[in-house]
């Protein structure tokens, strides 16, 4: 059994609800679905038992109804565990992950500013990476926004 | 914060860094308490373009994330693009893809090198660091046509190939860098001033690199054992042998000594592949529109580990792209080396994570302002002008490119 299947037979074996939710696309990469409410446990698992030590990214994307988001995991040896959970629009609450990796303070950051989502537990600090007067309530990485619906006046005032 | 202590704003725009960022450090006496930062003025808005052009225009749009690493954010991107398509790049792209990353990996270790000197006062380090860049920059513009964004990449391969006459000039350039960076470590290893200056500043231990999540030379000087080269392969690393260079200095020191010692071994990487590239085509067709699907794609950029995902949508244009750049990895790390150091450090520190400069002006059409005129210049028309005119005002360096063998002097 490769390593990679490997990981998958342990995390089924942890977390029933995950038997057909997990895909080792090739060499090094291991992609899974997540619900929600189950996430911190899973992450909490991979990345003290089975050693994903590295978070190598953290991705979020507008999935129409929901917003997705991928923690990229990695270990030291090159495998990849790539997390994916999703909340839906009207309650995008996650939870910070920067007990684990200080580092995806900023990652988080990006989630709060480019797609709306709230995270819960998040330090206070600057935001990023828009500006102070980014006007509120838009998102540009959410599908349905576009340039033309930036104020013009505030953005020739502002820059 | 007692009474002593007090605020000193830093950016965004200040005379020690190249690109804007913004530095809020609280101060007590001569010694940093504490310090935050603001990122993002420098936010393009690059990943939703991405979404709104093909896969072939946002290859071009990618590699002008970063000016210095143009190679390591295409090729990564790249990546992902054929993981999803299914394509079998010819090894010889590989080849040629992996020899473009030492390349440009060597440009920016020695510019690096030379921004090092320079924010200790050292600026003979950079004038000679500098000088030196000069020579694989010219070999960058040989095989792609460009000192920075060279675009060899295209989806399935790439887009140039090597010829013949280019490999002894390589190798001649390979063997005039190697001769000068043995230089540059003997200087880093036996000059007192640059050991004494850079020792003990910057401190990040192992567990708090770790913890932090460092990445590239900063995390590797800290004896972090990490290389996306050799932990997670991709192009043709697994065809050549190199050593990951690690340090246990834990400093600015160590990072120096991390960089130029990789540097040798980037040589040894070329050579390897020069010296076994296969033939072959350079590129497979690859479909204007990309099956639905997803991947993660990792590459070792001088600076560390870069990251790109993409999702498809079975389109001719991404449904995602999502890059993590090093330095947003390694820009974190910075607050804590400076915690109770001396402000005096703080341009020192914060280049020692080698954060990304630009430096991607090329002029091609020169105009005389105060005649009006304009003239179209080739590249080494340009480059004959610039050593004349420098000759003009008494810099002469043809006795040293001479004793240095320095191609094209």
């Amino acid at each position: 059994m490769s390593e990679e299947d490997n990981i998958k037979q342990q995390l089924i074996e942890k977390f029933a609800f995950l038997s057909d939710k997990i895909i080792v696309k090739r060499a090094r990469r291991i992609f899974a679905e997540v619900p929600l409410a189950n996430f911190p446990e899973v992450f909490d698992y991979a990345v003290k038992q089975l050693k994903f030590s590295i978070l190598s990214a953290l991705t979020g994307l507008d999935e129409g109804a929901t917003l997705g988001f991928i923690y990229h995991i990695a270990q030291e040896k090159g495998i990849v565990l790539n997390l994916h959970t999703s909340a839906p629009k009207d309650n995008l609450v996650i939870k910070t992950v920067t007990k684990y990796f200080p580092a995806a303070d900023a990652y988080e950051r990006e989630l709060v500013d480019l797609l709306g989502a709230k995270v819960e537990g998040l330090p206070p600090g600057n935001r990023y990476p828009l500006t102070d007067n980014w006007p509120a309530g838009q998102y540009p990485l959410r599908k349905d926004w576009n340039v033309e619906m930036l104020d013009k006046k505030e953005v020739n005032k502002n820059g | 914060m007692d009474r002593y202590d007090f605020k000193i704003p830093i950016g965004p725009q200040h005379p020690a860094l190249k690109e804007p960022e913004s530095f809020l450090l609280t101060m007590h006496g001569e010694k940093i308490s504490s310090m935050t930062v603001r990122l993002g003025y420098n936010h393009r808005g690059i990943e939703k373009a991405c979404e709104l052009q093909t896969y072939i225009q946002d290859m071009y749009l990618i590699e002008r994330v970063c000016g210095i690493c143009s190679h390591s954010h295409a090729t990564c991107f790249i990546q992902a693009v054929e993981e999803i398509a299914g394509l079998q790049v010819p090894k010889r792209a590989l080849y040629i893809r992996t020899l473009v990353a030492e390349l440009e990996r060597v440009h920016s270790h020695l510019l690096w090198l030379g921004v090092a000197g320079h924010e200790i006062g050292f600026d003979t380090l950079l004038m000679y660091s500098w000088r030196d860049r000069e020579v694989v920059m010219d070999i960058l513009a040989m095989l792609t046509g460009n000192r920075v964004n060279y675009s060899v990449n295209t989806i399935g391969g790439v887009r140039r190939d090597i010829t013949a006459e280019h490999i002894p000039q390589i190798l001649k350039a390979i063997d005039t860098l190697e001769e000068r960076t043995k230089y540059y470590i003997q200087i880093a290893t036996e000059e007192t001033t640059i050991i004494k200056r850079l020792s003990g500043v910057g401190m990040l231990s192992y567990d708090d690199g770790v913890h932090l999540g460092a990445v590239g030379p900063t995390a590797r000087a800290s004896g972090i054992d990490r290389d996306v080269r050799r932990d997670d392969p991709y192009a043709s690393y697994e065809d050549v042998k190199f050593a990951v260079i690690t340090d246990k200095h834990c400093d600015v020191y160590g990072r120096a000594v991390v960089r130029v010692l990789e540097l040798m071994e980037s040589y040894k990487i070329i050579r390897q592949i020069l010296a076994n590239l296969p033939d072959g085509p350079i590129a497979v067709k690859a479909p204007r529109k990309i099956p639905a699907g997803e991947a993660l794609s990792r590459y070792e950029a001088p600076r560390g580990e870069d990251v790109h995902y993409v999702k498809a949508n079975g389109t001719d244009k991404p449904e995602r792209v999502k890059v993590r750049a090093p330095t947003l990895a390694n820009v974190q790390v910075v607050a804590h080396m400076l915690k109770d150091r001396y402000l005096a450090d703080m341009p020192i520190v914060i280049a020692a994570i080698d954060p990304c400069f630009s430096c991607t002006d090329r002029l091609i059409s020169v105009t005389d302002a105060g005649k009006g005129t304009k003239n179209t210049m080739t590249w080494p028309q340009l480059h004959s002008y610039s050593i004349e005119w420098h000759r003009k005002s008494g810099i002469d360096f043809s006795e040293l490119n001479k004793k240095f063998k320095v191609p094209g002097n």
